[in-house]
């Protein structure tokens, strides 16, 4: 068999580099929080995140936060080298309290929500993605 | 090692359900040497409902050998629980005497001997003949398709799934969910589900742009059967655009959802079901933790990482069904509906034991029309084979061997890579190889053989990654296949270890070198999901090998260090 020096130049599992190891929360995802909640406990009761387990493409991952009677939502993904993503505030006439955005992970981490309720307490939900090179399934 | 005794108490007692398998019969049965076909179809009917499952066919229109594996490795709460048991614990556990069909049929030891006896199993003309017995005592049973039916051969590829459409259709299956269907294109995948006389369901299949549900797929069906409403949800492989290349169906975004799974049970108990089913392609590691997840579910009939399981496996009110691949079993699900609940089955895992099955006549000539045009190729004698040539188990099988041997000398490479797939059905010593043959275990939409340099750590870092595809304690973030398998590269995997430390020792075997981080080798594989990998198909670089030597001997594996098993 003959082949070509086009033919033999092909593409690999992926020419783009990637960590495989699980990026670790950076200390800024902690000042975040501690700025975010001032060091107050938080609850996992009322608050929904909604994300993919395996991301199908780590550049737009799409997540769901839901708190109902949520006064603000801060959404970080803890492995970034910039872990917040954004803070959502709820005025008074908001119909629900839920945001659906799309956010880029460097890797596989977890993403975090922390809603800040009407009475002052906060509740946080957390929930692992994992960012791989793919193939070789079944 | 757990006993029989104790299986049964495991998974049934916690159940409300009444339950019985046919499974024993046949067993007994094939043990005097008396299979028929009457004996194999033999079933009680039960109840006021029937489920015929068939799930991971990849095309197989006529019967093939293919040897289950001896290595399926669990971990965290599934490590030596059912399908992670293989060979004499496998049969030890049902009851399943040495040498006996049930032996061949669902383990590996001695399998090239026992294949000789027993003979070569599925065809989806006996397929039919088994269908058309159970609706024979049940005229309206439902017939379900788990998906990875439009891949996995010659005439598959070259029609673009068309005859395995018309085949299918000729069984008249009453629904349908998906998985390597996708790799055929989006474009082509909604012409064929357009066309399709039944129903394809999956309730994970979204717009990618928007997150919405795609409208060309329902997420359930209803039927009513023996005085009962049963809502059927589909639920398709979750993790296609990652195992497989997603720019093939850029439009699709899948995931296993779980959430808007217990929100489709919730909408179909509320409409007044009686009973429902997910007829599923997650695997059955992630089918079994989506049942402790998600609850109403009644019966998920499971397919992807094809094992076959003589008797359902119960988690809490829900049971679950898992029908083997590549027609070699159809799975019959007898069950008794009242008053809005399920209170038992009867079920069988019924063997396709090809010459003891008579081929439905009309099912058998639509099969070979499909193939006539092909005939000539798919019959062409490649060369010869004196050792078994199988794919099965976590880590190595002889079929890889051989294909990773042929991209190492043909194109010169120092390592090469062949994916963790689970299809492809095996070839006793003595026999030829056709090429019919090779594409059953090649045949794929991206099959380009690439040649590329890759550093050690570059290797080290995909080794890892798909590791933990298969070896993560969490069942979702399993993609369901096997570990890919490396040719001229040795390798420890101890499989209880996080992400990034589970593999050592990688060790270049022409050198007898440990693997250099920091240095390039030329890395020769084939499947990359990346769009515009170049190369010539993996069948023909295999065909020009198997060529060359005449008669191929692929000798056992012992590269791969396994711990914490």
């Amino acid at each position: 068999m003959q082949f070509t020096r086009r033919e033999t130049i092909a593409m690999g599992f992926g020419a783009a580099a990637m960590a495989a190891l699980p990026f670790r929360v950076s200390a800024s995802a902690d000042d975040n929080i501690a700025e975010f909640t001032g060091g107050a406990a938080m609850g996992d009761a009322g608050i929904t995140l909604t994300a993919p387990e395996i991301a199908e493409n780590g550049n737009t991952v799409p997540i769901t936060v839901d708190a109902p009677g949520a006064a603000s939502i801060m959404l970080l993904a803890t492995g970034n080298p910039t872990p917040g993503v954004a803070t959502f505030n709820f005025g008074p006439l908001a119909g629900s309290q839920a945001v659906t955005t799309r956010i880029r992970l460097a890797g596989t981490q977890d993403v975090v929500a922390i809603a800040k309720m009407a009475d002052g307490s906060f509740v946080k939900a957390s929930s692992t993605v994992k960012v791989t090179i793919g193939g070789c399934g079944g | 090692m757990i006993s029989r005794r104790d299986f049964l108490q495991a998974s049934m007692a916690a159940s409300a359900l009444v339950g019985a398998s046919g499974f024993g019969n046949w067993s007994r049965l094939a043990a005097q040497q008396a299979l028929t076909q009457d004996q194999l179809l033999q079933f009680d009917t039960f109840g006021n409902i029937s489920l015929i499952h068939v799930t991971d066919i990849h095309a197989q229109l006529k019967p093939i050998y293919f040897r289950e594996p001896s290595i399926n490795i669990g971990v965290g709460d599934v490590a030596g629980v059912v399908p992670h048991v293989t060979g004499a614990d496998f049969r030890k556990l049902y009851g399943i005497d040495d040498g006996s069909a049930s032996a061949y049929a669902l383990s590996y030891d001695d399998f090239a001997a026992l294949g000789q006896t027993y003979g070569k199993m599925g065809g989806l003309d006996r397929v039919a003949t088994v269908i058309n017995a159970i609706r024979a005592d049940r005229p309206d049973a439902i017939l379900l398709d788990g998906g990875d039916t439009w891949h996995g051969s010659y005439t598959c590829y070259h029609t673009q799934g068309q005859d395995m459409v018309n085949v299918m259709n000729a069984l008249r299956p009453d629904a349908m969910t998906f998985h390597w269907e996708f790799t055929l294109g989006s474009e082509r995948v909604n012409q064929l589900v357009q066309e399709l006389p039944f129903d394809s369901l999956a309730q994970n299949i979204f717009d990618a742009e928007w997150d919405e549900p795609a409208e060309l797929f329902k997420p359930y069906k209803w039927f009513e059967r023996g005085g009962a409403k049963i809502a059927v949800i589909g639920q398709a492989f979750p993790y296609m655009p990652i195992a497989n290349p997603g720019w093939m169906f850029p439009e699709y975004s899948f995931g296993i959802r779980d959430e808007n799974m217990q929100a489709m049970v919730d909408e179909v108990r509320g409409q007044g079901a009686d009973l429902v089913v997910v007829l599923s392609h997650n695997g059955f590691d992630v089918d079994r933790e989506m049942a402790k997840r998600v609850t109403g579910i009644d019966v998920i009939l499971s397919g992807h990482t094809h094992d076959a399981l003589p008797e359902p496996v119960a988690v809490g009110q829900t049971i679950i069904v898992a029908s083997g691949s590549n027609g070699k079993f159809v799975s019959r699900v007898d069950l008794d509906v009242r008053d809005g609940r399920l209170m038992g089955f009867r079920h069988k895992l019924i063997p396709i034991f090809s010459d003891v099955i008579t081929p439905d006549a009309e099912v058998a000539a639509l099969i070979d029309e499909q193939r006539a045009p092909y005939e000539s190729a798919l019959s062409e004698v490649i060369g010869h084979t004196d050792s078994l040539l199988y794919r099965r188990g976590n880590f190595n099988g002889t079929w890889d061997d051989l294909i990773c041997q042929a991209l190492l000398e043909e194109r010169e490479a120092d390592i090469a890579m062949s994916p963790g797939v689970r299809w492809g059905p095996s070839i006793l010593p003595g026999q030829a190889i056709t090429r019919e043959d090779l594409w059953n275990v090649t045949s794929m939409t991206y099959p380009k053989a690439y040649r590329t340099e890759m550093t050690g750590e570059f290797i080290h870092t995909i080794m890892e990654d798909v590791a933990d595809n298969i070896f993560n304690p969490n069942p979702y973030y399993q993609q369901g296949g096997d570990m890919v398998r490396m040719g001229g590269l040795g390798y420890r995997i101890d499989i209880n270890k996080p992400q990034g430390s589970r593999i050592s020792e990688l060790t270049l075997l022409k050198t007898g070198e440990q693997l250099d981080p920091a240095k390039n080798y030329v890395v020769a594989g084939w499947a990359s999901v990346n769009e515009g990998t170049e190369g010539p198909e993996i069948w023909d670089v295999v065909e020009s090998h198997i060529r060359k030597k005449g008669t191929v001997v692929v000798e056992p594996n012992t590269t791969v260090k396994v711990v914490g098993a």
